[in-house]
């Protein structure tokens, strides 16, 4: 028997923070390709600590809802998790390669495939794209577009830009849309300026981030001048200084998504049959999740 | 019984050790089978007669059919080394928990089968099991609030949900429409019914309302749950988590008073501020354990380590006997979660919202400081 568990971070706060974890997971319940499918959460329950009890499969690929390697998945998450004789060199990744690697659940006994987490995984670029295709409404989008990458950016991890630099260069190279660029909260180039960064009219802005909260639903959109008060909303496209902002919200809610986590277990070993071609049809053109 | 069943045993009862499982044994001596139950002995049966006695005692047939065949049979003991330092319980604790809920340790077969007959009800929290027997043994469980339990069979007034992760929408929120960060705070929401679960989707359910209590419930009864007390979880703490291993012992029995009794949580608490010192504060009822300070707690914990690193300063109020009174009321009630409950008239109460306002508009300055004292140093 096999087993997916999904970990997160989660929140006391707001119901907001999990959803996506749990939508991805029903998503891919659905398509049948692991005998168990369990979330846990370093906020909410099942917590890590006691996730991989209510699993009764032998084999279990951990996949980490997180955007970047650091903290997270470098120590809390194999701490808590009890991952007998963790190292982080054990993943050998320069901070964006981390694909898994297979230790003991000394709690459990359990064979632990723990992966790299999804925001750092190539599909992510995918993800991001059809993000931009759910907020447009338009498959094709990219000719006469811009394209906003938007992370937290923090000084305190360097992984966590390399994660953003990752994707925007990997869709520049696309030469599907007009621009490229990545933006941040707490670093130049900053997102308050997204209108300086870009020539085109239209500009779609999403932010690498696993959840809408705090941060995508309230800062980003006051930050941007996409509204003046996040509690009044914001339209769609929403004019700024002569452009045309097309906010998408956290990518994380893409119902897309699940196939990153798929992806990140199948190559960890998982036998995950056709379920990565099931998921992006089932996917594909279906409302986002957590909307 | 059905024919399927009866031919499982007497495969069972022809091969290896043969049969003994609640009170039905069956095996082959020779050519002859035996059949046992602790009503029935018979021996010496060709298998056309061991088939006709096994079809006299179709519950006992029945029975074994679904616990060896459809839950799965249960894993062989952990050896010692396991028990202590590792156990991969699941599909037992999935067992035991389908086992508690039909009382099949307290009850033989037939008095259990009488009784599955109405249903068999156990309260897990704020939910309430009942287990029911079909036809050929298999069996169903209904879940609900124990809130609804007198409802009758009546779904009508009920919602009614039929996968396991449903229950997200039951969980989520309480009847207030607020966030509950905390599965097990008895704030649990009634109004709806899972009427028709099988063994493994009960079990999926209970773990969506309340996450990884069947295991440890499960570790707890076969003595090996291992409980990591209060120090040992502050010391494990990293990042900004890292101070509240600071707080002293007392401090630790303030939380465990404030967040782990049974008005805010109903796990049992089993852990300690260390293995030599227990803590006063009631344990609770709770019929499944709680094994280590959780999250909420924790994070909890270090806001109080902040704010317990101040030192006290003497402040000068001045208030009536009754406005010292209603301050202390104010905090109960907040303490308690009652607010709600005080009537908006009812101004004999301290922390009603206006004689609160009243207090406020006579003893606050334009800066909010009570009694016009200020708080800072300077």
């Amino acid at each position: 028997m096999q087993a997916l568990v999904i970990v997160a971070h989660g929140s006391h706060l707001n119901p907001d923070s999990s959803a996506p974890t749990y939508d991805h997971a029903d998503t891919i319940r659905d398509v049948d390709a692991f005998d168990e499918v369990k979330t846990g959460f370093w906020k909410e329950e099942p917590s890590l600590r006691e996730v991989l009890r209510t699993v009764e499969s032998d084999e279990v690929f951990v996949v980490p809802m997180f955007i970047s390697e650091g903290y997270f998945t470098e120590q809390v998450i194999p701490r808590e998790l009890r991952l007998d004789g963790w190292d982080v060199s054990e993943w050998d990744s320069d901070g964006l390669s981390a694909s898994h690697a297979t230790l003991t659940a000394s709690d459990t006994n359990q064979r632990v495939h723990y992966c790299g987490p999804v925001g750092t995984h190539e599909s992510m670029t995918d993800v991001l794209v059809r993000r931009a295709e759910s907020v447009t409404g338009d498959p094709t989008v990219g000719t006469g577009f811009g394209l906003a990458v938007v992370g937290h950016g923090t000084e305190r991890n360097e992984n966590s830009a390399k994660a953003i630099e990752y994707h925007a260069d990997r869709i520049r190279e696309m030469d599907r849309f007009d621009e490229v660029q990545a933006l941040y909260m707490d670093e130049e180039p900053e997102v308050d300026d997204v209108a300086d960064y870009f020539e085109s009219e239209d500009v779609v802005v999403v932010p690498l981030f696993i959840a809408d909260g705090f941060h995508t639903q309230e800062d980003i959109p006051e930050d941007m001048g996409l509204t003046d008060d996040y509690r009044t909303g914001y339209d769609v496209p929403a004019e700024v200084d002569g452009h045309r902002i097309w906010y998408a919200g956290a990518v994380g809610t893409e119902s897309l998504m699940a196939d990153v986590v798929l992806e990140r277990a199948a190559e960890a070993g998982a036998d995950v049959g056709d379920a990565v071609e099931v998921v992006r049809k089932r996917t594909r053109g279906s409302p986002a999740a957590g909307d | 019984m059905h024919a399927g069943q009866l031919d499982a045993l007497v495969d069972a009862a022809d091969g290896g050790d043969g049969v003994d499982f609640d009170g039905l044994r069956a095996g082959r001596d020779g050519d002859a089978f035996q059949f046992r139950t602790p009503h029935t002995e018979r021996a010496d049966l060709s298998e056309a007669e061991f088939r006709e006695v096994a079809e006299s005692n179709p519950w006992y047939v029945s029975n074994w059919f679904y616990w060896t065949r459809e839950v799965g049979p249960e894993a062989g003991a952990a050896d010692d080394e396991d028990r202590h330092t590792a156990i991969r319980d699941g599909s037992n604790a999935r067992r035991a928990f389908l086992r508690w809920a039909e009382r099949a340790d307290d009850h033989g077969v037939p008095e259990r089968y009488e009784a599955l007959a109405d249903g068999v009800t156990r309260e897990w929290g704020q939910l309430c099991v009942t287990a029911t027997v079909g036809d050929h043994g298999e069996r169903r469980y209904h879940l609900r609030h124990v809130a609804d339990a007198d409802a009758d069979a009546d779904l009508s007034s009920l919602d009614v949900y039929a996968a396991p992760h449903e229950a997200r929408s039951i969980v989520t929120y309480d009847e207030k429409g607020r966030y509950r960060p905390l599965k097990t705070a008895p704030t649990l929401r009634d109004g709806w019914a899972f009427p028709d679960l099988d063994g493994r989707s009960l079990v999926e359910t209970v773990d969506v309302v309340y996450p990884a209590t069947i295991p440890n419930w499960y570790r707890e009864r076969e003595g090996c749950l291992d409980v990591t007390h209060w120090d040992e979880t502050a010391e494990r703490q990293t990042g900004i988590y890292d101070i509240v291993d600071e707080l002293d012992e007392e401090a630790v029995e303030w939380i465990a008073e404030s967040c782990c009794v049974d008005s805010q949580c109903l796990k049992r608490r089993m852990w300690d501020a260390d293995e030599e010192t227990e803590l006063d504060t009631d344990r609770g009822d709770g019929v499944f354990p709680c094994r280590e300070p959780c999250s909420l707690v924790v994070a909890a914990a270090r806001k109080w380590t902040t704010l317990e690193r101040e030192e006290s300063r003497t402040y000068e109020f001045e208030l009536t006997p009754s406005e010292k009174e209603q301050v202390e009321e104010i905090i109960d009630a907040v303490a308690e979660g009652r607010t709600d409950e005080i009537r908006e008239a009812d101004v004999y109460e301290g922390a009603n919202r206006y004689r609160a306002r009243f207090l406020r508009a006579k003893q606050f300055d334009d800066e909010g400081n009570l009694s016009g004292t200020p708080t800072g140093d300077e």
